[in-house]
Order: C-alpha cells, then structure tokens, then sequence
C-alpha cells in the first residue's frame, strides 16, 4: 500500500491506504476520528467538510492523494473542551443547532469564511453555509452564531 | 335546592406514571451526589431530555448539573411508546414531576425520622435536606437507605408554578457541547470491540424481487465476512466498512430483479388518491339548530405531494448476537415498540431482545430507523457473535424510507345571501399516515416484507381522532360555523409506503382550511385578521393571532412583489396553538423573507427550546413549501439524492421571529409541530396577496403559481 502524509489537525500523519479512498473514510475508518460526519458521500450535504489549507470541503468527495502534503483540519482540531474555538462557544451561547449532526461541517465552513474574512456580513455568513444543509431549521441561529464569534474574535 | 355535591374525582397518576409507577424505574439517587433520571422518551433532536432534566431538578430542588439523563433501553426504562406527537412534555414530563415530588417526599420524611424533626419543618436546597437547630442530611446522605422500588401513589401535589425556579427559564441544551466539539455522540460515531460492517442490496424498481443472485464479485472483495440472502433480502457483512460498499455494489451487479409494482402517475396525485378503493368514515359533524338556507356554494380541491423525512444522516443501527439473544442498538423513537416487532419477525420471546437508544440525526417522524435495526439484526446473524454496524446509503434513504402521505383535500363552503359561511364541508383523501412499528400483529418493519417467508406489507392507517387524528388531524375548523361535516377518505392500497411525517395529516389541511378561509374574507372584501376573529370564541387562538399581527404590524402597506399572509392553527385541535404571518417576495422564485409567529404551549419549561421548535418547525415547512415533492417514474422513486430532492438553503431561509404567550397555570404541550400548518397555509396566502393567484397545489413553485395562473384565466 502506498502511504500518504499529510499534516492533520497540526500533527505528521502517515496513512498507509489506498490513495483513491475518501479523505472521510480514512478519518472516520482508518483513524478513528468521526468528528466529520457521512451524510450524502456525493460532496452535496456538506456534513463532512474539513478545512483543506484555508478551504473547506467535503471529505467524502476528497481522495487521499489529494491531500499529500497538505494541511487538514477537522472540528476534532478546532477547538476542545478546555479550548473551545470562539464558534464552538459561541454556537453553545446562541444554542445554535437542534440535532447537531449537521453542525460539525458548518462550523468548519465558518471557520473557513472566518479565515479569509474576520467581519463577514450576515449575507456573506449565509452565502458561505449555502452548500451545508441543515433539516432542522436551525440555519438563523447558526448564521448569528458566527457573527457573534466574528465579533469575539475581533475584539481579541 | 337540597343537592348533593358530586364527590370529587379520585386523583390519578399521569398516564406514563400509571403505566410505569415504580418510583426506581424514573429515579436512581447514588451517594456521590448524582441523580439518574431515566425517561422513556428520548432526544431526536429536539432538545427533550433537557426539558425533562429541568423538571426533575427543579421538583427536588437540586441543581441540573445533579442530574443524569439516562438513555432509553428495553432493560430498565420506563415503557413510555413512541416519542412523537409532540407528546413528551404531557407525557413524561408530567410523569416526572409527579414522581420527583413523591420521592422528594419520600426523602424528607426519611429526614425527619433520622433528624428528630417534623417534615414540615425541613427545607430541601441543591438535595441538602435542613432542619430547624441547623440540623442536615441529605439526598445522598440518605440514597442508600430510602428504597424507591415502590409504586407511586396518586395525589401527590407538585410544587406551586411559583416556586418553580428551573422550569419557565432558558437553559443550555444538555447535549449541545459534545456535538459542536465533534464528540461521538451519534450511534453513527460508535465502534464497538470486534464491531463488523453491514449493508443491504434492495431494488430501485418499487417491490422488485430478487430472482437471481450471483455471489462471486462479492465474494472477491477483500474483508468480505458473509452474504446474507433470505428470499429478496440481501446483503453483506464485512470487516471494514469500504469493504461492504464495494461488496454490496458488486453483489448490485450479481443480481437480476423482477419488474417492480407499477407506481401512481407523479402529475396527477388528486385522481390517483381518489380513485383508489378507500375506508370512508365521517370524523366529525355539526349540524346548525337553524340551519341559515345556502344561496351558493363554493368548492376548492387542494393536494399536498408526498414529503421525505430526508434527515441529514442516513439511517443507522447495530445488532449483536449471543446465542439465541440478541442487543440492538438503534435511533427508533420506540425502543419497545421496535422490540415487539422485532420479536414477530424474529419469533423470539420479547426477553431475548434488547433494544437500546442512542442519537441519531434530527427525526421528524417514523424514518427508516426501525427498518435499519431489522436489517442489522438479519446481518448480524451471519457475525458469528459480532457486532454488525448497517447504515443505509443517501439513495435507500430518500426512497426506502416511509414517506409523509400526500393528500388530496376538498372544501365546500354554503354561503348565505350575505356571503356569512352556513355550512363547511371538508373531505380528505390519503393513504394512512401512520404505519408504525409494535402496534400490530404483523410487523411494520421494510426486510419483514422481503424475506422468503413474507410478512404482508402494512397499509398505513389513522390514529384515532382522541389521539390527535391522522389524515385527518386538524380537518376539524376551529372556527364557530354553524354547520359542518368532515369525512376522511383512508386509501387500502398503497403503492408507496407512508407513515408518520411530522404533523401527520395536519399540514395539508391547515393549509387547505386557512386558504379557503382567506379566499372567502378576500371575496367579502374582509381582512383576513378580522376575519379570523369573527368566526372564532377560544380567546388563547385570538390571543396568537392578535399578537402574530401585532408583531408583523399588520397589514404592511401593500409593495408590488412583495405579498403578505395569515395562517392559524391549534396542533390537533387540543395541543399548542400558533399563528404566523408570511412576507413574501416574488420574483423569479418566489421568497420567504419573513415568519413572524406567536405560540401558546400553556406553561413553557425552556422558553428557548420552545422558540427553538417553532422557529424550526417554520423553516422545514417553508422548505416543504417552496421546495419538496417526493418524485417517481411509473417505475420507482428519482428524487434519491439533495439535487433531485431539494430543500431549503442557508440563503434562502426566511428570518424568523417567535412570540411566547406564557401562560404558567396551563399544563404545557409540546411545541414541535405547531408551526407547520399555520406557515404552509402564511406563505399559500401571501402569494396570493403578492400576485392574486391561488395555489392550491403544493409546493409553491415557478410551475405551480404558472399552473394556477392557467386555471384562473
């Protein structure tokens, strides 16, 4: 089998697999981390996106080999419990979400919009989630969610 | 007059209490300070377990961090049926709180004993339980002597709604923190030791069976365990989950199907409902003591399509076997119910089956949950004693599934000379809407009608009207006409399966009878507000519709493209009322840029979880709106992916503001289905309002308003 490195959440990884399997089969079978969610596995839901250098996008659509060499990022890097990311926090405050199996791609879609614009209007939050869906209805709380964390981070 | 007082009524437990009154089976207190709480109800999402924490902690005065929600399991939970119907509040929560004042009870008298003191004179804060002289114990103190396996006694006074401290306030949703950090939460995110893969081949064609299956393909995938094959059930275990979608999909192309059963015509759903043979009942009448004479009669026929649960994940279970027993792991909403038929498919004793809860995805009714866990249990057969993980794939999920039955709905009102409304006729047409499991001799469950030996398929039927109705929930108007006659049309066929979908029947004929109710103000030059108010005495249903409009400023002044309308309705006829006021937008599309709702679920235990319901609540149904129709061919199910089965999207959602009417002295009822019917039937009558075009065929989209407009000229 031949191997593939990539850093993850910030750590050297060496995955021995086939290059062609999914970026979320590796990470949920292989590794063990089931942050990233499966929803579609057509790349359509966005349940599974992770943070691809500064881009988030859906694992169950990214083959390994694309990812040599690359920085990727998944909501179990995001934040922890003793460190939550500001939107972790923030989706607690607003109580954003109802079943929750959605929010680990929307977080990163966030985290992604946040990276390349700290003060995004509530349009550009919305146009940003607008390949993650979200059955429950929760979509307005999410959006003020991240313009609360927005202005967390800008106040520092 | 000399007449005897009627006695009283003896007092009763709740219903859930009176089915389950062993004290120990709801609460386990342990002497590190910790409480388990054990409901039978559990979390789909909807934030209930942490309501029911609430209560628990406020009636025994200890803080929620005491409190440990124990998931729902066969082996020790209170049988509490399904979680659905909007039912939990009423159901578990009265339970609870009645069995956490009893034992509450129960503790300070076993106080007063060990501290010398009367009971009246104890006080109970955070479970430390003082006296008088400053005397202590508490909860914990006393865990291991004070025994609930008792039953509960009826008459027990819960606290006074004054002294409650927890409930009526927000507070943070227990579960909320492990799912925004990633944590496994989900049954989906579960591995447990040994734990093998699963996944099941079923036909695209409707009810094709199985006639040839060639294994080989299969069996050269590497990791491949089993094939599984018992009639046209199939399927594979694998050691790996990659394995068992390259194994399934090679066994696809081993296998060769029959024709499938032919499907009704996707186009015209009214004539296929209404042609189908049908058990016909009469669900309400009224007959006017006067009855004022009919100068005409108007007649208008509406339809709703067959809706997708379409939860965000597909369907999951795992199952074990160990001899002749077997444990299940499932997200059903009744894992009792689950059991019952698992045990008629199994032919075990119900003793042999454990089935426990863990979190799925957001269900809005009975999804394919159930169906996962029988697949996984068949599979789990060939595991040698391993554990089988199945998960269903996007496809199976949006067409595998149960759908919400689509309807066909005709109202005719009989107008008087002065256009007042003298008589009301309402008929529905529709499959079942609820085929659920463990209610039946038969079982309800999707492999139990492919294996060799068959069950018969189950047709969907109606729950009673007592219990909220079915195809018929909500046909009954709230308004005072004087005469009316409601008749429900259940189809005896059914080509493709249905049952329960979040307000059952009830979002078809809000939206029908709030239409026809908006086109008859219009028609008399009446606002439709005003109109409402007139026709209706219950005060809680003015109340929410007063408040909707004072919120939304009704009525905007008028904009060209933009439309504004009312919808209201009390979630069958006996649960929370709600109104909603629609802004719309038209343009290409049609666009919902505005919900504004006010709501009375009587008291409200977590006014934000409330909030966070109906605010839910109005954006699926904006999405089933504007957006959701099952779609097939003559031959199967096309709309099995988020392109051919859109829904609503991050930038197209409306914003959306909720009013609470609190109301603490009324019992609460839940709050999860209320907004649907009102916000279908809002936006129905905004576009009207935008472009004077009726739609009465649902979803609201480009064709249907062109289709509408065709009809009209």
């Amino acid at each position: 089998m031949p191997t593939v490195r990539f850093h993850l959440n910030g750590a050297e990884t060496e995955i021995e697999a086939d290059p062609d399997r999914s970026l979320l089969d590796i990470l949920r079978g292989q590794i063990g981390m089931t942050g990233p969610h499966f929803g579609c596995g057509a790349g359509e839901c966005g349940a599974c996106n992770v943070i691809i250098g500064d881009h988030a996008v859906p694992a169950c659509d990214t083959p390994l080999w694309s990812v040599a060499g690359k920085d990727v990022t998944t909501i179990e890097g995001l934040g922890t419990i003793e460190r939550p990311h500001p939107l972790q926090r923030a989706f607690i405050t607003e109580q954003a979400l109802q079943c929750g199996y959605c929010v680990s791609g929307i977080l990163m879609s966030a985290a992604a919009l946040l990276k390349r614009n700290s003060s995004p209007t509530s349009r550009e939050v919305k146009e940003a989630l607008d390949r993650n869906l979200c059955r429950c209805g929760s979509h307005n709380r999410m959006v003020r969610a991240v313009l609360r964390a927005a202005e967390e981070m800008a106040a520092g | 007059m000399n007449q005897q007082a009627p006695d009283p009524s003896p007092p009763k437990l709740p219903v859930s209490l009176a089915a389950n009154p062993r004290l120990s089976s709801w609460l386990k207190f342990s002497s590190d300070g910790q409480v388990a709480v054990s409901p039978g109800k559990v979390e789909i999402g909807q934030g209930i377990v942490t309501a029911l924490a609430q209560i628990a902690a406020d009636e025994l005065d200890i803080d929620l961090s005491r409190v440990q929600m124990v998931r729902a399991s066969t082996t020790a939970s209170p049988n509490e049926g399904v979680t659905s119907g909007s039912l939990s509040i009423q159901q578990s929560g009265r339970a609870l709180r009645h069995a956490c004042a009893e034992v509450r009870r129960i503790f300070l008298q076993q106080a007063a004993e060990r501290l010398g003191v009367g009971v009246d004179a104890l006080d109970v804060e955070d479970g430390t339980i003082s006296g008088p002289g400053n005397v202590r114990t508490s909860y914990w103190e006393l865990a291991d002597d004070v025994s609930l396996d008792r039953d509960a006694t009826p008459g027990v006074t819960p606290k006074a709604v004054t002294s409650r401290t927890l409930a009526g306030h927000s507070v943070q949703r227990v579960d909320i923190p492990d799912k925004v950090l990633g944590r496994p939460r989900f049954i989906h995110d579960q591995a447990l030791p040994g734990m093998l893969h699963g996944r099941v081949l079923r036909p695209e064609d409707a009810r094709a069976r199985l006639l040839e299956l060639r294994e080989d393909g299969a069996r050269a995938v590497a990791g491949l365990v089993a094939i599984v094959r018992d009639g046209s059930f199939t399927g594979v275990v694998s050691e790996t989950e990659p394995g068992a979608e390259l194994a399934v999909q090679a066994l696809r192309k081993g296998a060769t199907w029959s024709d499938g059963d032919l499907l009704p015509d996707e186009g015209d759903l009214p004539s296929f409902l209404k042609s189908q043979p049908a058990e016909s009942t009469i669900i309400d009448k009224k007959t006017a003591t006067s009855p004022g004479a009919a100068a005409r009669t108007i007649r208008r026929q509406y339809t709703r399509p067959y809706i997708a649960h379409a939860s965000i994940a597909p369907s999951c279970a795992m199952a074990q076997w160990e001899g002749d027993r077997i444990h299940v792991w499932t997200h059903s909403q009744g894992v009792y119910l689950l059991r019952a038929d698992l045990a008629l498919v199994l032919k075990l004793p119900v003793e042999n089956i454990t089935v426990e809860h863990m979190e799925g995805a957001g269900c809005y009714g009975h999804n394919a949950a159930d169906d996962v866990a029988l697949d996984a249990v068949l599979l789990a057969k060939a595991a040698g004693g391993r554990p089988v993980r199945v998960q269903w794939s996007r496809q199976g999920e949006m067409s595998d599934a149960p759908f919400g039955a689509a309807m066909a709905i005709e109202i005719e009102a009989d107008l008087d000379a002065q256009g007042e409304i003298v008589g009301w006729r309402h008929a529905i047409w529709s499959n079942g809407h609820a085929a659920r499991p463990g209610r039946a001799a038969q079982p309800a469950l999707l492999a139990g009608f492919e294996l060799a030996n068959p069950f018969p398929r189950m047709i969907s039927t109606n729950p009673p009207q007592a219990n909220g109705g079915g195809g018929d929930r909500n046909s009954i108007p709230l308004y005072d006409f004087p005469s009316w006659q409601i008749e429900s049309h259940r189809l005896t066929t059914m080509p493709i399966r249905t049952s329960a979908l979040r307000t059952l029947g009830a979002q078809g004929n809000v939206f029908a009878i709030e239409s026809f109710i908006d086109e008859l103000a219009a028609e008399r030059g009446e606002d439709p507000v005003a109109f409402r108010l007139r026709h209706l005495r219950d005060e809680r249903a003015k109340d929410v519709i007063r408040a909707a409009a004072t919120r939304a400023r009704w009525k905007p002044e008028k904009q060209p493209g933009i439309g504004h309308g009312i919808g209201f309705a009390r979630y069958k006829n006996t649960g929370a009322y709600c109104a909603a006021i629609a802004e719309i937008e038209s343009a290409e599309e049609i666009s919902v840029r505005k919900l504004t709702l006010a709501v009375d679920v009587g008291e409200t235990i977590n006014p934000d979880g409330v909030i966070n319901q109906i605010e839910g609540g109005a954006i699926q149904a904006t999405s089933w709106v504007l957006k959701e129709r099952v779609r097939f061919d003559h031959r199967r199910i096309t709309s099995t992916n988020w392109t051919e089965y859109p829904i609503l999207r991050f930038s197209e959602v409306p914003d959306v503001e909720v009013e609470i009417i609190q109301r603490p002295d009324i019992d609460p009822v839940g709050a999860g289905e209320a907004a649907h019917g009102p916000v279908t039937a809002a936006i129905a009558n905004a576009v009207f309002d935008a472009l004077g075009v009726r739609v009465r065929h649902l979803p609201v989209t480009r064709d249907s308003i062109i289709a509408a407009m065709e009809l009209t000229s």
